[in-house]
């Protein structure tokens, strides 16, 4: 195409106003017809690592197949993360909210013929609801949906993402119309402040406060001044930036963008993990129409008020996550965090005022500035107002993206919409927080889940990532594996981090091999302590959180290590002894088969047995045997 | 000019030659050749202006870079901490095992590159393990047996319930 074509084309995209905006909503609505069914895959990539973009492509063919006549062809959307990625691939029918979950491609033929052609239910594919083994019918029905508010999630599983349409069709883009148009860009910072909104990054600083504080920089220093995106999601178990990013970029973009008016920043800068391809995909084609329809780059919406911004890959570094080591990874050079004493609103990315939120942080933005910082204080509890998006994994049956007001129990999520341990049994402790956080023990279920309720239990909120754990899972071994990531993910610049961390390590080690004397708790305590107190940053100051916390509520654990060499969960390698129960064993032996120095002996269809002399115990028996007769003490 | 010093030449010319591009160069060199060689990081670091030891204190802080070939196909074992509670690490020490090669290197024949990522963010699945950016969910030692045979010999079926990464 020549480039006055080219030119041509954006310019008869381009929104000059307010009213432009509500008229192509408008057109967009109008051209839906509202029972038209609507097959929607999700495309997560919990999704998609389990195979749906199969499904959806054999839907497209069974679709085509199908020759329904075209006045009722059905659309197929598919979408980000829907949440419920252990029951994935995830397809919904619309507008009947029909809920097909773990749907192969040779299901596809059979949904369009029954449901969509018939207007039946394929039972099979129905939830089961594990309580009662009822099966359900509607997405909204479902536990899992159903205890859950979803506000920041709210159009994740319906838009299709890289479609920005259907963004603006679901009121996308109204806040930025809004606020360019009506409002001041110190109104949009009150509103802000009123909602009371802190920041889902981890420390939970709150957001308004943060932006008058760069206003006031602002007045010292003059601009430029800018504003990023912190996509860097460097805890592991937290998902929830990913989704965000994925399913709903433009409501992060949008965000951005109200960031920038409000401080009058002309330049942004969206910091996204290379490990996360499909979010910094979507996040590249929102950026790519929004500037199309004039809703990023020079002279928005025609209100003259300029802003661009790109996406800086991480290069996995979990301290990068750290505000001012990741202005100094943008920046091109090794991510080392440095002391703030003088604070990154003051001198941020190449020493301007800078304001840095995540990924959630934003997305929420849009929804205070179209309803109303007071609509969003409401939501939650005071001081943790608004609602949390927790990724929810481990020891839970139901495994996904879970959002909740902020202050309700912990039980209500991992047991009411998580559907608690497999298997029934309560469970051992929810880690909250990542690497930073701490592990809140069973007793303190009802622990309201806000910023400070987890502070107070020793905890903290973090990004949002809840790992469940139960009675099979080792304290020593989760603090240990938190200070092997911590001490391999410290940038090495302050000696407290750099051999703190790995003293703490190796005392840790000694116990998981039945060695080391209760003094060493002592010294770990001590340890703890002094690196709280000293570290640089906060990757090292919040380091010990797991170890103290787990120490506090699982002291007899650590102490049957260290005084009688038991691993009680069974975990810690050197003080465990694998076995096979006579009774259970069929003798299939796919066990001995796997095992990898062939200490598994026994005649076919009889009781296999275990040399102990031999075994490596590397578990592969346990993790192969389907007939649970590996046992493990 | 050789032809990676033309491909590397053309691709850096699309960003602006100050040391903010570093990274994100440094980051497609890899994408085209699996690794940095060292004629690559000279090139890298007179484009943007910043000194070789500069260019390697970078490449060397970041944990994604690596400055050795990689083998034909690689593995990269998630170990997020869903997937440590679900035995990501034994999963880890079975495929050292397997391939005699341990993580972070590359088999004698270059067939093979074993690594760790610390989360990919598909912990639903846990334990995931990715192999030529192909996610295992709910991998164990026998599964990713079947894995490895598969890419020894090709002709035989591919993995069920594996999908784009």
């Amino acid at each position: 195409m020549h480039d006055h074509a080219l030119a041509e084309q954006s310019d008869a995209l381009r929104l000059r106003s307010l009213d432009d905006l509500n008229r192509l909503r408008k057109q967009i609505l109008d051209k839906r017809d509202p029972d038209q069914p609507e097959i929607v895959v999700c495309h997560g990539t919990g999704c998609l690592a389990n195979g749906s973009a199969d499904v959806s492509a054999a839907i497209r063919s069974a679709l085509d197949a199908s020759g329904i006549e075209a006045k009722v062809v059905p659309g197929i959307k598919t979408t980000g993360c829907q949440g419920f990625c252990s029951h994935g691939p995830l397809v919904v029918i619309r507008p009947r909210g029909i809920f097909y979950q773990k749907v192969k491609p040779k299901d596809a033929k059979e949904i369009i013929e029954k449901t969509i052609v018939q207007g039946d239910v394929v039972k099979r594919l129905l939830y089961k609801n594990p309580t009662d083994g009822e099966k359900i019918l509607h997405e909204q029905d479902i536990p899992f949906y159903k205890r859950q508010t979803r506000v920041v999630l709210h159009n994740i599983g319906k838009i299709d993402p890289t479609d920005i349409s259907d963004t603006i069709a679901s009121g996308g883009y109204q806040a930025l119309a809004k606020a360019l148009t009506t409002m001041t860009p110190e109104q949009v910072v009150q509103e802000i402040e009123t909602s009371g909104l802190r920041g889902r990054g981890g420390a939970g600083f709150p957001t308004g406060r943060k932006w008058r504080s760069a206003l006031t920089a602002i007045e010292k220093k003059g601009r430029p001044v800018y504003v990023v995106v912190n996509g860097d999601e460097g805890d592991p178990g937290a998902f929830m930036d990913r989704t965000i990013m994925e399913g709903d970029p433009h409501a992060v973009l949008e965000g951005l963008i109200l960031g920038a008016y409000a401080l009058g920043a002309n330049q942004g800068y969206l910091y996204v993990r290379a490990e996360y391809p499909l979010a910094i995909k979507h996040l590249t084609i929102a950026m790519e129409q929004a500037r199309a329809y004039g809703l990023l780059g020079d002279n928005i919406l025609n209100s003259g008020f300029s802003f661009d911004a790109r996406i800086n890959r991480g290069a996995g570094a979990f301290v990068c996550g750290e505000s001012t080591a990741l202005f100094t990874s943008i920046e091109g050079n090794p991510g080392n965090p440095r002391p703030k004493y003088v604070r990154s609103v003051e001198e941020g990315l190449w020493g301007r005022p800078t304001v840095l939120n995540n990924v959630e942080t934003w997305a929420n933005i849009p929804l205070i500035v179209n309803k109303g910082g007071d609509w969003y204080a409401k939501i939650g509890v005071p001081h943790s107002t608004g609602t949390k998006v927790f990724s929810l994994v481990g020891k839970v049956n139901n495994v996904g993206l879970v959002e909740v007001p902020m202050g309700v129990p912990l039980s209500t999520i991992v047991e009411d919409i998580g559907g608690g341990v497999p298997g029934g049994a309560p469970f051992k402790a929810v880690q909250t927080g990542g690497p930073s956080g701490g592990c809140i023990p069973y007793e303190l279920k009802d622990t309201p889940v806000d910023f400070d309720s987890l502070t107070k239990a020793g905890s903290m909120m973090g990004s949002g990532a809840m790992i469940v754990m139960d009675n099979r899972d080792c304290v020593v071994d989760v603090g240990r594996y938190f200070l092997r990531f911590l001490e391999e993910e410290s940038c090495g610049k302050c000696m407290p981090c750099r051999l703190g961390l790995s003293r703490m390590r190796e005392i840790l080690d000694n116990f998981s091999e039945g060695k080391g004397s209760e003094k060493d708790i002592e010294d770990l305590l001590s340890l703890s302590k002094a690196i709280q107190d000293s570290a640089l940053c906060a990757l090292g100051s919040s380091a010990p959180n797991p170890v103290l916390t787990t120490l506090k509520y699982f002291k007899d654990e650590y102490l049957a290590h260290v005084t009688r060499q038991k691993c009680p969960a069974g975990v810690c390698k050197n003080l465990i002894t694998y076995s096979i129960d006579p009774e259970l064993c069929t003798g299939c032996t796919s066990c001995a088969k796997q095992c990898p120095v062939g200490c598994i002996e026994g005649e076919k269809k009889k009781p296999h047995a275990i040399d102990t002399g031999l075994c490596i115990r590397c578990g592969i028996c346990m993790d192969t045997c389907k007939f649970n007769a590996v046992n493990v003490i | 000019m050789s032809d990676n010093a033309l491909y590397i030449d053309e691709m850096m010319d699309q960003y602006p030659a100050k040391p903010e591009s570093l990274i994100v160069i440094l980051q497609e060199i890899q994408n085209k050749y699996g690794f940095i060689s060292g004629d690559a990081m000279r090139l890298a670091s007179e484009h943007v202006h910043v000194p070789l030891t500069q260019a390697y204190a970078v490449a060397t802080f970041y944990q994604s870079f690596r400055l050795d070939p990689v083998g034909e196909h690689e593995i990269k074992v998630c170990l997020g901490t869903a997937c440590h509670l679900k035995g990501g690490q034994r999963l880890v020490e079975d495929l050292e095992r397997r391939l005699h090669v341990e993580s972070g290197g590359t088999t004698e024949d270059m067939r093979f590159t074993l690594n760790t990522v610390n989360c990919v963010g598909a912990c639903a699945l846990a334990p995931v393990v990715s192999v030529d950016n192909q996610y295992h969910p709910n991998a164990t030692a026998k599964k990713m047996e079947k894995v490895l045979k598969s890419l020894t010999d090709p002709s035989l079926e591919e993995m069920e319930g594996t999908g784009n990464a």
